[in-house]
């Protein structure tokens, strides 16, 4: 119950700052795509210092959990192709549809309807590739 | 109590998602959103029709809930910490975005053209909106991670598989708008 509520306020907390820092707006990532304001490259740019830094550290000290856990990372799968194609191909849409999969809930909260277009959609493009997973070069 | 509802600057929204992802692994996740869309399609049945979404799903319910939260924090920040949602973007991209016929730039939180209720009935917004939700779900999954679970997580972790990744996130994105966007528009 405590663990839930935790996953809980984090994710509100998550959800304000995309809100509020215009990550979730359409026009912020176009304007990223365009080069034409720091705005978004500071965000993610602080956010990947400080995560490397925090990772670094975690590991080095091997800090646990708050309930005690040891930490893990799971590494990355050593593979190229499905990055290249993947990261390809969900660049287009994120691009297209200015939202990637955790602003789009958060933009339901706020009241933006048609983002619930963007959100069936995409659970629409996760199931093809469920299905053709076996198929597509990794 | 007015500089509440001024959008914050890229330094306070960068520690807050590093403050996001901290609280996470602290509490012994990770941040990745579009797994979610995974256990979604689990939760309604797509483990019939294909072996990807037949996992221990409950062992992702806390995402979920992570997900509840985000749709409420979307909620708060808009009825209660904004009044004006309009996105103050560099002039030039407003100009560019006019020319395009994007006639909301620089006024509103997204486009009219893509999201105003209208988008239920009018094909081309329909259509766009059905192909980039699809890309995002299917880009994802393919890439193993969306941008958080790659260029804020994975990066972070210093994983070349993640670089990887976000460069093609750029790849696809860069193409879109400066090549697809002037043929769609």
């Amino acid at each position: 119950m405590k663990r839930t509520l935790a996953y809980l306020l984090i994710g509100i907390v998550f959800g304000i700052t995309m809100m509020k820092s215009e990550a979730a707006s359409w026009f912020r990532i176009y304007e990223m795509f365009k080069f034409d304001s720091f705005h978004m490259y500071g965000i993610i740019g602080i956010a990947f210092f400080l995560g490397v830094i925090m990772t670094q550290i975690i590991k080095h000290y091997k800090v646990k959990s708050l309930y005690g856990e040891t930490i893990q990372f799971p590494p990355k799968q050593k593979k190229v192709l499905r990055y290249a194609f993947g990261g390809i191909i969900f660049g287009f849409g994120w691009a297209l549809a200015g939202a990637c999969p955790g602003p789009m809930f958060t933009l339901l909260g706020a009241g933006f309807l048609p983002v619930g277009i963007l959100i069936v959609a995409a659970l629409a493009g996760t199931f093809v590739y469920g299905l053709l997973k076996d198929k597509l070069p990794h | 109590m007015e500089w509440i509802y001024e959008p914050w600057p890229w330094y306070v929204s960068g520690v807050m998602i590093a403050l996001v992802m901290f609280l996470l692994i602290m509490v012994g996740k990770n941040f990745g959103m579009s797994g979610n869309l995974r256990t979604i399609c689990s939760i309604c049945g797509a483990g019939n029709k294909a072996g990807f979404f037949q996992f221990d799903w409950k062992a992702q319910r806390w995402n979920l809930i992570v997900v509840l939260g985000t749709i409420i924090g979307g909620f708060i920040a808009h009825e209660f910490l904004m009044i004006d949602d309009s996105v103050a973007i560099n002039s030039d991209t407003v100009a560019d975005l006019q020319s395009l016929g994007f006639k909301s730039a620089g006024k509103a939180y997204l486009p009219e053209t893509l999201f105003s209720l209208e988008a239920f009935t009018d094909i081309k917004s329909l259509s766009l909106l059905i192909i980039g939700g699809f890309l995002v779900g299917f880009g994802a999954r393919y890439a193993g991670g969306c941008t958080s679970g790659h260029a804020i997580s994975g990066l972070s972790n210093l994983q070349v598989p993640s670089l990887l990744a976000v460069i093609g996130f750029f790849i696809g994105g860069l193409l879109m708008i400066h090549f697809i966007f002037p043929l769609l528009f």
